[in-house]
């Protein structure tokens, strides 16, 4: 019986926790977390909730809570999104080779230059900003992060024997990547898929932080940390719960992903 | 093939991206909704008058020409007049730069500072107490957004302590240890995710590099643990880290854009968060190319700093 | 004696807690300007023999007995006493001259690091010093090779950096683990000779690690023939080869070449009669 590395279910556990608030935010908060409530206006925690309320009296707890589905349910989007089209891009630069796998490599260094902010600020003309705008920009990170990946792994793969074996029986590219690549990549893919999704965590709460992100009402951890910026003198517990939330979000994804590759590649664990 | 050309090679590809680039650029602020000459007359003007300006800017002219007219100005430093203050871009950019320059370099020499010895340190005994230390710190650290960094250092060292200005920045011109002060919160701030990256990838490289045979002979000489550890094993070590040093600058620029939100620092990041709030298209437009200038830059000199570490790459290849 | 090894055990702990033991007493004794062979195959502890003597074994490292050098156990003298002993008092060259060598530092500066740090040397001087120590050990145009790096040299030059670099500062005690084995044959003899040479007019004594009998009898005094940690017999090279009284050496002898076997009997006879000589 293999013991379960200490990163593996302590990131385990801080994302359930992360998921299953996210997922009861839709049905129950102890409060609404978009309701106004002025007498409570900037209460500390104790007086008004168990983590007090914000500038205009909403409870803080509820909002957390809320504001983690946002936060996850954009960041799990754009990976999804910005992650397939990555690996369809990694895995047929790996399979075709040549001059098309020169080009994804161009293409990937032109998506580089483009953190998610810078991005953002160019998406923000074109669309304004909003939901839409985080999940394009954060995707577009992605791009370039699962096609390397995907194109690394997958290169492996192709250098082995049965696949080599499955081509002369005049099996086609597609076929073989589809059969034998992606099931043997899955398991990096993952891996990556739960770091990305911090990162991309951190990358939303950026963005609704300089209010580019998804607009008001819709709770957000990033909005909270602005607005508790305003208040930063009179009402300082604001400004810890949203940041802690999100380091811890983004603490949980980064081990869960650590833990998941040492599990799958035990070679790693010394190097990393 | 010598260095020298290959280098010269690897230029000119990140010349070709950085025309891609810039076109990519140029294309999605030509999709962007709002005629330039609406916003400035504002859309009461009348229509004749909107031309007239259309005509004046050079905007009734055909995409690629105004394309080809662009990049004349980028070599020539001539980005054209904001549409909001009215001041020429290369000028905005210049009086900017001349505050993220200067973050953005001490946050990297503060991150340095901090994950080189952390790194090394960690790696010299794994499983030892400082080694615990440094990957609860780059753990916590890659984690942690910077904004709220900011927010902490200014509630707890500025407001809490009285120690650094919490925001604003008063210009080089006048006196320039205040200027300097008024950066060293924002610097922090930028440099601790980056520090804590740096932390994770010097120590993992410095662990590969203790087992190589050098280090041994180096030892049988007469060097102690830690002479050959800083003289042989961390310069064989450091070629992983300026490579991430290299990739993190995407990372250092937006994190400045946020940074100096937090401290309303009048740097560049304030400048396009501004711009984009004011539909300001062509200053969105060149700072955004700016930025992927700066980023291929970085990579080019990287590229140099290799052949510096590694005296193979001088040679071979 | 100069050196003197009693009993030494060496044993390593594993990930898993547990200790097993490499190395299973060993006793041996050298004197001043004597070469002395330790021969086995691959795992049969010799190298980390070696390694015990210059206090480099890793930290999962366990070791007993004694090894006395010039009346000092060095097993139990402090990290400092052992820093201040290698390069000046033992050097040491090991098997593979391609990752030996620092490759980002040019084989000038590796020769003149010791001489800088035991003796105190000015830049010039050290420099000065390392290209004679590169002549010494024959490198052609060392006033130009001194500032190449490792990966300009071929795999015997490196070889012979890696010497001059043992022998910088004159050691009592020189211990050379394998040290031809990764070359190319024609190159073996040539670092053999210059080994050889360097050995014998600097009055050095030599610790000779090969699995390759041939080398061993070629400029060994006394051989001492290992076997999974034990030492199977001991005695002059002439002696254990010509007559050897164990099974195991005598396994050894069989399974090199009949050819090689044959150039080892002239070697042995030349020895043989350079010692009547005398």
């Amino acid at each position: 019986m293999k013991r379960i590395p200490l990163n593996l279910w302590l990131g385990g556990a801080i994302s359930l926790l992360l998921v299953g608030s996210a997922i009861l935010s839709r049905f129950w908060t102890p409060h609404d977390p978009v309701k106004m409530n002025i007498l409570n206006r900037l209460k500390g925690p104790g007086d008004a909730g168990i983590l007090g309320a914000d500038q205009i009296g909403r409870d803080v707890f509820s909002l957390i809570m809320a504001g983690g589905w946002t936060s996850l349910g954009i960041a799990v989007t754009a990976t999804v999104i910005g992650g397939s089209i990555g690996t369809l891009i990694g895995v047929s630069a790996a399979a075709r080779r040549g001059l098309f796998e020169k080009a994804t490599g161009w293409i990937n260094s032109v998506l580089f230059a483009f953190p998610p902010i810078l991005s953002a600020i160019l998406l923000g003309a074109l669309l304004g900003p909003g939901g839409m705008t985080s999940i394009i920009a954060i995707g577009v990170f992605m791009i370039p992060v699962f096609a390397r990946v995907s194109r690394g792994a997958a290169l492996q793969i192709w250098s082995r024997d049965y696949i080599k074996a499955a081509r002369m029986a005049g099996k086609g590219q597609a076929l073989i990547t589809i059969e034998h690549v992606l099931p043997n990549i899955s398991a990096q893919l993952l891996v990556q898929f739960a770091i990305q999704t911090g990162l991309g965590i951190l990358a939303e709460a950026g963005l609704s932080f300089l209010g580019m992100g998804i607009a008001p009402p819709t709770p957000s951890w990033g909005r909270m940390l602005a607005d508790a910026q305003t208040y930063i003198s009179s009402a300082p517990h604001l400004v810890m719960a949203p940041g802690i939330a999100i380091a811890l979000a983004v603490l949980g994804l980064n081990l869960l992903g650590d833990g998941l590759r040492d599990l799958t590649d035990p070679r790693r664990k010394q190097a990393s | 093939m010598n260095a020298a050309s290959k280098y010269m090679r690897r230029a000119a590809g990140y010349l070709f991206v950085l025309l891609v680039t810039s076109f990519l650029i140029f294309v999605l602020i030509e999709a962007a909704p709002g005629d330039p000459a609406e916003i400035m007359l504002g859309t009461s003007a009348q229509p004749d008058t909107v031309a007239a300006l259309r005509a004046e800017l050079g905007l009734d002219r055909p995409m690629m020409v105004r394309y080809a007219s662009w990049l004349g100005g980028v070599i020539t430093g001539d980005l054209g007049n904001s549409y909001t203050y009215g001041t020429p871009v290369a000028e905005l950019i210049g009086d900017r730069l001349a505050v993220t320059v200067p973050l953005t370099l001490l946050a990297t020499l503060l991150a340095i500072g901090i994950s080189l010895p952390l790194g090394v340190w960690a790696a010299a005994r794994p499983g030892a107490v400082t080694d615990g230390v440094a990957t609860i710190f780059s753990q916590f650290g890659i984690a942690v957004p910077n904004f709220w960094i900011g927010l902490l250092l200014i509630l707890f060292v500025s407001l809490g302590l009285g120690w650094f200005p919490a925001g604003g920045f008063p210009g080089w011109g006048d006196d320039f240890g205040k200027a300097f002060s008024a950066l060293i919160l924002p610097a922090i701030s930028l440099a601790i995710p980056q520090a804590a990256v740096l932390t994770r990838v010097t120590r993992a490289a410095v662990i590969e590099v203790t087992h190589e045979d050098f280090v041994r002979t180096a030892r049988a000489k007469g060097l102690g643990r830690n002479r050959a550890l800083w003289l042989h094993t961390v310069p064989n070590a450091m070629l992983p880290v300026v490579t991430m040093l290299g990739l993190q600058i995407p990372f250092l620029i937006s994190g400045a854009v946020l940074v100096e939100n937090v401290f309303t620092l009048p740097g560049i990041g304030t400048l396009a968060y501004q711009a984009l709030s004011q539909r300001d298209l062509i200053v969105i437009q060149n700072v955004v190319l700016m930025f992927a200038i700066i980023v291929i830059i970085v990579n080019l000199i990287v590229d140099g700093l290799y052949a510096v570490l590694d005296p193979r790459l001088r040679t071979h290849k | 004696m100069m050196l003197s090894i009693k009993d030494l055990r060496v044993s390593f702990d594993h990930s898993t807690g547990a200790r097993t033991e490499v190395v299973h007493g060993i006793n041996l004794d050298l004197d001043r300007g004597e070469t002395l062979g330790i021969v086995g195959e691959s795992g049969s502890g010799k190298s980390v023999l070696s390694l015990a003597i210059m206090g480099l074994l890793p930290g999962s490292a366990h070791t007993s007995g004694q090894i006395r050098f010039e009346g000092e156990d060095l097993l139990a003298v402090p990290e400092r006493r052992l820093c201040d002993l290698r390069g000046r008092k033992i050097g040491m060259i090991f098997q593979e001259p391609m990752s030996a060598l620092n490759p980002a530092m040019t084989v000038g500066n590796q020769i003149a690091e010791g001489l800088r740090l035991h003796k105190g040397m000015s830049k010039h001087d050290a420099r000065n010093e390392a290209l004679r120590l590169l002549e010494m050990v024959q490198i052609p145009q060392a006033a130009t090779r001194i500032d190449s790096y490792p990966h300009e040299m071929s795999g015997g030059q490196r070889q012979r950096v890696g010497i001059a670099i043992a022998i910088a500062l004159k050691p009592d005690l020189l211990i050379a683990d394998e040290p031809t084995t990764a070359l190319d044959v024609t190159v073996q003899a040539e670092i053999l000779d210059i080994l050889d040479d360097l050995v014998t007019d600097l009055g050095i004594s030599l610790i000779l690690i090969s699995h390759d009998l041939g080398v061993i009898a070629r400029i060994a005094d006394r051989t001492l023939v290992m076997y999974r940690g034990d030492e199977m017999e001991q005695g002059d090279t002439e002696r254990v080869l010509r007559s050897p009284t164990h099974d195991y050496t005598r396994k050894l002898l069989n399974a090199m070449p009949s050819r090689a076997r044959k150039s080892l009997d002239q070697t042995g006879a030349m020895t043989g009669s350079e010692a009547n000589h005398d």
